[in-house]
């Protein structure tokens, strides 16, 4: 399974130095601080980093979805030609749903309990593509078949509290590849589902859209979900892109000290380790102007690089593709 | 870890009514518990793994007598727990003690932490009062807090903070049985690592005993010495470590191993994942409740529940396919 | 041992600030709502404390030859239809309207507190007790309920505040038992029970103190209802006896002048209002500060 042929020529999604803040008592807080990140055409990146790293908020922004008080205050979102931030916003709500989609982590909270899961998709369709009722249930019932709903002629009269929180996941997803997105944004989509139930949502969530073309930003906390689904990976730490990587490499030569860290805490089936790798201290106030990871970083402290915590490493080539901001991968 | 049983559960269920109507008649019950025997050694861990609602985490509580049983036995060092009168079940609570799951819901947010730590030592009297608060201070040490973190509140601390006051809390007693229910899954990545360091590192100088419950299959295979499968009341496979990895013989652990996502791209799960949905508690299926989603299953699994038996020396197996 | 770091984390700080009582007081003293309300009602508090001061005559004072005079500099509210000053008159029933607040809601939290704690956190046949009885309360209307109680103790202002009192009970009551319930099921609860704690010791250092914050903001707004009660019964004749200073019978008393003497009617009306108003803003600067910050 190679990722070479996708993505390539004209990114479909490319953000530049996005940045999105918050304001809170203490003065506004950056949640993204100069991101940057593309995803290809028809292709799956993993977005993975720890609580508050930004990666919510990232994915919330491209679709304009910020909760107010906070903004988007700086960079562009370029989706094919148009910068969606420059959008006005009937523009925009005309873009969500149609050619970007979002799914998110909790599935019944984003149905609608008192409509049947069949008209919610069929909805799609009446006012997207202005179909008949008839055809538009016809086309919601062919969907529920495709995302492995059971009797999909009958389930499609169920209420969303009357299925599974597996099932109305792959509701979920169905409503949201109905029309056929060019991209498709995932937030936590299988973290508050069982094991087993989430080994099938990803197979879902894979194989629906390579059979569409479409592209998935994975947002997760998962390495292990990430290792199974993606073509790219782009790691987050505190607001930025801290590594980016074709995920067989992400994985075999991680690069960032963050990354790093990352795969060697996590536990794996198999070892015996008496200590799991450690990453020291926690996400740190974002204060400094150098790299927000300098202090908890071991490898600063190894090669005793000071111009860490004061100048923020700029993204460079990695050896085998992708992006690295560090400088100690540098040297 | 040495032949001493410390805890010796029997049989032992805890069904929960489902009321409904004017009169709250129970309409339907919940089996969360439904005949679990299990023994404990004294030093050794023993995880227990399953997904959401599966009665693990009945289990932990029941065992402790934070729930009330339906049926079967808990000896704690050879006394039953479930029929000690009250002062003497609150000396038993010295010596069992539980980490939370949720770091933000285990804290009391209107008590500083320093205070919610010396509960424990309030309420059993440990030591003299003017003496708890170095006690709590060394505490806070042992878990690797700075002390003069004490009189802050809960809210004030990450949650990898907030855990090792739970964590605190929980060994002021010096209790000799730890029950973890879920205590990193709540936590990031890099964090976890920190709390599993710190478990294993009091677990070795505290001599505990740990019952480690979590639906992770990796952090349990980590922590734990021996490891027991649990589906919808019941343990449905009961094997040492390594044994368990190499060779799972129950169809449900087996799939729980091919679903976990394996944290490298290059063993990229191919076949197509365990079928079915899990089962409504209320109404579990006749005979094996696993049956409906299991590839081996046979007339025989409807008709009757397999019994816990000994497939191997230290490895039991609840299946008619094994 | 692992290395931590003593600062409190980014993800930390937007969550509740429940339990920090230096930073509620920061919050309220910063709510203008707050200071209105707060403001009037300690404006209340100096008038009843310093009252014999502050007052240019005796209320009680029978003067019937400067009846029903107009506002004027010598009276500034006027006087009433038996020539007493108004405006003494008004001074002196701030202590009765606090004393009414203070009566009624003692009352009513005290014994409402204590079943909604008991029926959330004790015993299931003991909830189901102590709510039928709360259902059988409730299911009296209001007044009725108040009428019922002053029949059998006699009319008097003492025996109005009680009828208020009990009046109020369900409401705090239902209140509590509805927060015990949610607090009782979460983890530090369960961590209580399993570190030992005796069931009261779970009730009254856990389990209470997280359900008084509703608790007050539920005080402020129930306490004029009190008040408007008393001010009903006054007005019946069955509360507040005469010669009392109290702004409900001040009220009825004067219902007859409304279009000769206006102001005998203006000045308790306003005052009651005033009262109320204090009390209502007090009570929703109060839920804005504690309220998002605990939930």
């Amino acid at each position: 399974m190679t990722c070479s042929t996708r993505g390539a020529a004209e990114p479909l999604l490319r953000i530049e130095a996005l940045r999105t803040e918050f304001p809170t008592n203490a003065g506004p807080v950056r949640a993204v601080d100069g991101l940057d990140l593309t995803i290809g055409s028809g292709e799956i990146l993993g977005l993975v980093g720890e609580s508050g790293c930004g990666k919510t908020v990232t994915a919330l922004s491209v679709l304009g979805l910020v909760d107010r008080p906070g903004r988007v205050t700086g960079g562009a979102i370029r989706f094919g030609e148009t910068d969606l931030l420059a959008l006005p916003p009937a523009r925009m709500a005309a873009i969500r749903g149609e050619r970007i989609a979002m799914i998110f982590q909790q599935p019944r909270g984003s149905l609608n309990p008192v409509m049947r899961i069949g008209s919610q998709i069929a909805e799609q369709f009446i006012r997207r593509r202005a179909l008949g009722r008839a055809e538009a249930w016809a086309r919601a019932v062919a969907l529920l078949r495709a995302v492995g709903i059971p009797a999909p002629e009958s389930g499609a009269r169920a209420y969303p509290h009357e299925i599974s929180g597996g099932q109305a996941q792959r509701v979920m997803i169905a409503i949201a590849l109905a029309l056929e997105p060019q991209l498709l944004i995932a937030d936590e989509p299988t973290t508050a589902l069982d094991v087993t139930v989430q080994a099938q949502v990803l197979a879902l969530l894979r194989e629906r859209c390579r059979t569409l073309g479409t592209a998935l930003m994975l947002v997760t906390h998962d390495l292990g979900v990430v290792a199974q689904l993606a073509d790219r990976v782009t790691v987050m730490y505190a607001g930025h892109a801290v590594e980016t990587a074709p995920v067989a490499s992400l994985f075999a030569r991680p690069m960032h000290p963050y990354t790093q860290g990352l795969l060697a805490a996590i536990p794996r089936p198999g070892e015996n380790r008496e200590r799991l790798a450690e990453i020291p201290g926690s996400v740190a106030l974002a204060t400094q102007t150098g790299c927000r990871f300098a202090a908890r970083c071991a490898e600063r402290t190894r090669l005793h690089l000071d111009r860490c915590e004061n100048e923020m490493p700029p993204l460079v080539p990695r050896p085998d593709g992708g992006m690295v901001r560090c400088w100690a991968a540098q040297s | 870890m040495t032949d001493e049983t410390l805890l010796e559960i029997d049989g032992l269920s805890a069904h929960y009514a489902i009321r409904s109507g004017v009169f709250a008649r129970p309409s339907a019950f919940v089996r969360a518990v439904d005949g679990v025997s299990l023994r404990i050694r004294r030093g050794e861990t023993l995880g227990l793994v399953g997904e959401s609602g599966c009665g693990k985490t009945t289990l932990g509580r029941t065992i402790l007598a934070l729930r009330p049983p339906t049926a079967g036995s808990v000896r704690f060092a050879g006394q039953s727990v479930f029929d000690l009168k009250p002062p003497a079940l609150k000396r038993l609570r010295r010596d069992m003690q539980i980490v939370f799951q949720d770091p933000y819901a285990a804290l009391d947010p209107r008590r500083t932490v320093g205070r919610a730590v010396r509960v424990p030592l309030d309420v059993h009297g440990i030591g003299r009062p003017k003496d708890r608060p170095a006690m709590v201070a060394a505490l806070f040490r042992e878990v690797g807090l700075e002390p003069t973190l004490m009189h802050r509140f809960p809210h004030e601390f990450s949650g990898g903070q907030r855990q090792r006051v739970v964590i605190a809390r929980a060994i002021a007693t010096r209790p000799k049985l730890l029950v973890c229910d879920e205590p990193v899954s709540a936590l990031d990545v890099s964090i976890q690592a920190q709390i599993l360091n710190l478990l294993k590192d009091l677990q070795a100088g505290l001599r505990l005993t740990t019952l480690f419950i979590s639906h992770n299959l990796a952090v349990v295979e980590h922590m734990a010495d021996r490891v027991a499968v649990m589906y919808y009341g019941r343990i449905v496979e009961i094997a040492d470590r390594t044994t368990l990895y190499r060779n799972p013989r129950h169809p449900y652990t087996r799939a729980l191993f091919a679903s976990i996502p394996f944290p490298d791209p290059r063993h990229r799960r191919t076949d197509p994942p365990p079928p079915g949905e899990p089962p409504d508690p209320a109404h579990l299926p006749s005979g094996c409740r696993f049956r409906n989603r299991c590839p081996l299953a046979m007339d025989r699994c409807a008709r009757k529940e397999p019994p816990l038996a000994s497939l191997a020396p230290n490895h039991d197996v609840a299946c008619w396919a094994a | 041992m692992s290395f931590t770091t003593a600062e409190p984390s980014l993800l930390a700080l937007p969550a509740a600030a429940a339990g920090s009582r230096r930073a509620t007081l920061h919050a309220l003293l910063h709510n203008r709502t707050a200071w209105i309300g707060g403001g009037v009602l300690l404006l209340i508090i100096f008038a009843a404390a310093f009252a014999p001061w502050i007052v240019p005559y005796d209320p009680y004072r029978v003067d019937p030859i400067v009846r029903l005079q107009p506002p004027s500099l010598a009276h500034l509210f006027g006087t009433d239809a038996l020539g007493r000053d108004i405006f003494s008159r008004i001074v002196y029933g701030t202590r009765l309207f606090l004393l009414i607040c203070a009566i009624a809601a003692s009352i009513a939290a005290s014994i409402g507190v204590t079943l909604g704690l008991l029926a959330g956190s004790g015993p299931a046949w003991l909830d189901m007790l102590i709510m039928r009885l709360i259902d059988v309360l409730l299911a009296f209307p209001y007044i009725l309920l108040v009428l019922a109680v002053i029949a059998i103790l006699g009319p008097s202002l003492w025996t109005a505040m009680v009828a208020v009192g009990i009046a109020g009970i369900p409401g705090y009551a239902r209140l509590v038992r509805a927060e015990v319930l949610s607090v009782r099921s979460l983890e530090y609860v369960e961590a209580m029970r399993a570190a030992g704690a005796g069931v009261w010791r779970i009730r009254l250092g856990t389990i209470l103190p997280n359900v008084v914050s509703p608790l007050i903001v539920y005080g402020t707004f129930a306490t004029p209802l009190a008040v408007l009660a008393a001010a009903a019964l006054s007005f019946l004749g069955l509360g507040a006896q005469p010669p009392a200073a109290e702004w409900g019978a001040m009220l009825v008393n004067a219902r007859t002048l409304m279009f000769t003497a206006w102001w005998t009617v203006a000045a308790p009306g306003m005052a009651i209002f005033v009262a109320i108003l204090s009390l209502n803003l007090l009570g929703n600067a109060l839920r804005d500060v504690l309220d998002p910050r605990s939930r």
